[in-house]
């Protein structure tokens, strides 16, 4: 392991410390509880969506979440291992693809993901 | 005006701040920087300190420098800068200056050798339009255009930017925040991007713009080293036998 994937195996560690950060894939709908400062107080907002995209770079790792806001689709792009986050698996999707950028192009009926019948609700599934 | 340290770049990645909020960072190894000379007022007319650091193969330190690293009985260094110092915060010769010689949240300037380009064009050097894809355009979709006017002035203007060599050269970067330093494994963590290649030699000085942090040791973070082992006097020692015996 050379000097920067030590460095980074740290940060990861430091920041998973205490923290479960559940298994999820792509296709997952997610809740994800963003910190939020206002002024001098702090708030959890949520951010519930489709995950459609998962990277996997250790440290680096960072995950999409899209939902429809009034009808206008928005993606947020979230670090996994930010200490502002909280994630959540609400429901667990059957997907045969990493990526699924193809759900950009559709909304309602079309945009539906079939749900996982391994379903397992303490997240350990697989 | 402290010291500056002699460090390699590592590369970038990612901290996340106290807020939780990404910083981009650049990890600097600090190995083995050493004082391996003083330059004084009285005999050299200028305060300096000569800091070298990493250990190279001793065959690859030439004669002329491994004589220099004797006589002061330092080890040999891969690399050697001088910073001008206040002859205040003089330096021993042999004192190793640590990580933690700069302070988290103190600025710092960064000098290091951008990575060369080669011969680019002018597009690319400095960051021209090109000419239009279609309208006539003819083979010169990336050419920079005119370079001047006509018989008046008659002449094309020094310092017009056209294609040419590109990096390769030597740039300070200014005003970058010391996020951590890590002693033990000689790391230095720099908020930002830092001229240079990975494995590239930078030297890190305090900010020229800023006030020196109240923090930040004076003169230096160093380590004493009483008894040291030296890899060079042996060598240089049967070198000069070597040589006398042939003469």
């Amino acid at each position: 392991m050379n000097i920067l994937q030590k460095f980074e195996q740290e940060q990861l560690l430091k920041h998973s410390e205490g923290k479960v950060i559940p298994q999820f894939r792509a296709g997952d709908t997610l809740k994800v509880w963003v910190k939020v400062v206002e002024g001098t107080r702090e708030r959890s907002q949520a951010y519930e969506g489709m995950c459609i995209a998962r990277r996997n770079a250790g440290f680096n790792s960072s995950f999409t979440v899209r939902k429809l806001s009034y009808g206008e689709g928005v993606e947020r792009v979230f670090p996994v291992y930010s200490p502002n986050i909280t994630i959540e698996v609400v429901r667990r999707g059957d997907v045969r693809r990493a990526k699924l950028y193809y759900l950009r192009g559709r909304t309602g009926k079309a945009a539906r993901i079939a749900e996982k019948n391994t379903w397992n609700k303490t997240g350990s599934a697989k | 005006m402290r010291t500056g340290i002699l460090a390699k770049k590592i590369g970038m990645t990612r901290v996340f701040g106290q807020g939780g909020e990404h910083i981009p960072v650049t990890i600097l190894l600090v190995d083995s920087c050493q004082v391996v000379g003083v330059r004084t007022q009285d005999k050299n007319g200028y305060t300096a300190l000569q800091v070298g650091a990493g250990n190279p193969k001793l065959k690859n330190v030439n004669k002329p420098q491994r004589m220099a690293f004797a006589k002061d009985k330092v080890d040999a260094k891969q690399k050697v800068v001088e910073f001008r110092i206040d002859p205040s915060a003089m330096l021993d010769i042999g004192d190793v200056i640590l990580a933690d010689h700069f302070v988290a949240g103190q600025f710092v300037d960064v000098t290091g050798t951008t990575i060369g380009k080669g011969f680019a064009g002018a597009m690319k050097r400095h960051n021209f339009g090109g000419l239009r894809a279609s309208h006539g355009v003819s083979v010169s979709h990336r050419s920079h255009g005119s370079t001047g006017n006509r018989q008046d002035p008659g002449k094309v203007f020094k310092n017009k930017k056209m294609a040419g060599h590109m990096g390769d050269v030597r740039v300070t970067q200014q005003n970058l925040t010391i996020v951590s330093t890590d002693t033990e494994r000689g790391l230095i963590v720099v908020k930002g991007c830092i001229p240079g290649c990975e494995g590239s030699w930078v030297t890190i000085r305090d900010a020229v713009k800023k006030p020196r942090s109240a923090e930040a040791p004076f003169p230096a973070s160093v380590k004493k080293i009483v008894s040291q082992t030296l890899n060079v006097a042996d060598e240089t020692v049967t070198q000069e036998k070597e040589s006398s015996h042939e003469g």
